[in-house]
């Protein structure tokens, strides 16, 4: 009488799926740990141009967004194919920053303000004009920081 | 009939937690923001004078980005990939051209006296210049400063310029900084 009973035939033995569960969780929190929420919709086209100078932009907290580009198809109808700003949720004027830029100021700790910084997420295809407007009413309203946001990339000079 | 107490299946907690997981996927962002982070001079004050203060021209360095995105450079029209070449030259001059910037002598902390220039670089662009085009100009000047001080720290530590203690950094700063002014918008055409 043999002491050890063969199990089975040969056929390959069904692996557990107990601590699959488990696994699962492990990358739920991975994820919920290391993500941010998506705080705005786009209503515009913004593809950012690229450059290889680039510096990580940190603390988000201290960072507001300002997006110029075209309206998405949805939004031509009413809004037109003009480049156009983009604050929060909604279309803007230009005449709308300095009061954006206080908002958000007021929001931020006495401490941090003066560390805030505008991020500029422009498409490459806009004119400087609007740009421009921007910057100035940036600068009334002493937000003087500010970041043009950009891809990292190898070199810039391709398709030129 | 008794009810098995205290038992229910853990089957359906994989899908669970998998419906969770793709919904954290779906709704967030891992993209780190980058960019060029640059500071904006302040307004003037209304009412104040105009601070004409007389720039030598050989301390100038203007360039010109036109409505079709072509760069006029020191007075002639240059490709971008000469960019930052040019602007390497101007601002450390190592010959001590008569046509580029003065220098002055400045105390810098590791470095003891040393010559650092006076050249300014305006950037002035066109209402019709594509944005695109003035991130590239503005990523080749800072390009030509970030090799410059690279060189230096290389030179003078053997390291690379993100490898320096931040008062080693400091002082590199000092030695070649960044200005590059903006002039105020106005139409130049083109």
């Amino acid at each position: 009488m043999s002491k050890f009973k063969r199990k089975g035939k040969g056929g390959t033995p069904e692996i557990s799926t107990a601590s699959l569960p488990d696994i699962i969780f492990m990358l739920l929190f991975f994820f919920m740990v290391s993500t941010v929420m998506r705080e705005t919709t786009l209503k515009i086209k913004v593809n950012v141009p690229g450059a290889t100078e680039v510096k990580k932009l940190e603390k988000k907290s201290l960072v507001s967004y300002i997006y110029i580009g075209e309206p998405k198809p949805t939004f031509t109808k009413m809004y037109g194919s003009e480049p156009r700003i983009q604050l929060n949720d909604a279309f803007a004027t230009v005449n709308d920053i300095r009061d954006y830029i206080t908002t958000e100021r007021e929001k931020m700790d006495e401490k941090e303000r003066p560390f805030m910084t505008t991020s500029l997420k422009v498409d490459e295809h806009t004119r400087m004009g609007i740009v421009t407007n921007v910057k100035q009413e940036l600068r009334k309203a002493s937000a003087l920081k500010i970041n043009y946001s950009t891809r990292e990339v190898e070199n810039v000079y391709g398709g030129l | 009939m008794a009810r098995m107490k205290g038992e229910f299946s853990a089957a359906s907690m994989a899908d669970i937690a998998f419906l969770l997981l793709i919904f954290f996927l779906v709704a967030t962002t891992m993209d780190i923001d980058t960019g060029l982070s640059r500071k904006l001079p302040p307004m003037p004050e209304p009412g104040a004078e105009q601070d004409d203060k007389q720039i030598k021209e050989r301390n100038i360095f203007v360039v010109l980005i036109n409505k079709d995105d072509r760069l006029l450079v020191g007075g002639e029209e240059i490709d971008i990939r000469q960019l930052r070449e040019k602007a390497k030259e101007f601002i450390a001059n190592p010959n001590n051209d008569p046509t580029l910037p003065e220098k002055t002598v400045k105390d810098v902390p590791y470095f003891g006296e040393v010559e650092v220039t006076k050249g300014i670089i305006s950037l002035q662009n066109d209402n019709g210049t594509s944005y695109g085009m003035y991130i590239k100009v503005q990523n080749e000047l800072a390009a030509a400063y970030n090799e410059l001080r690279n060189e230096l720290a290389l030179s003078e530590f053997g390291k690379k310029l993100d490898e320096l203690t931040d008062e080693q950094e400091d002082g590199i700063r000092k030695i070649y900084p960044q200005i590059i002014s903006e002039a105020e918008p106005k139409n130049i055409g083109g």
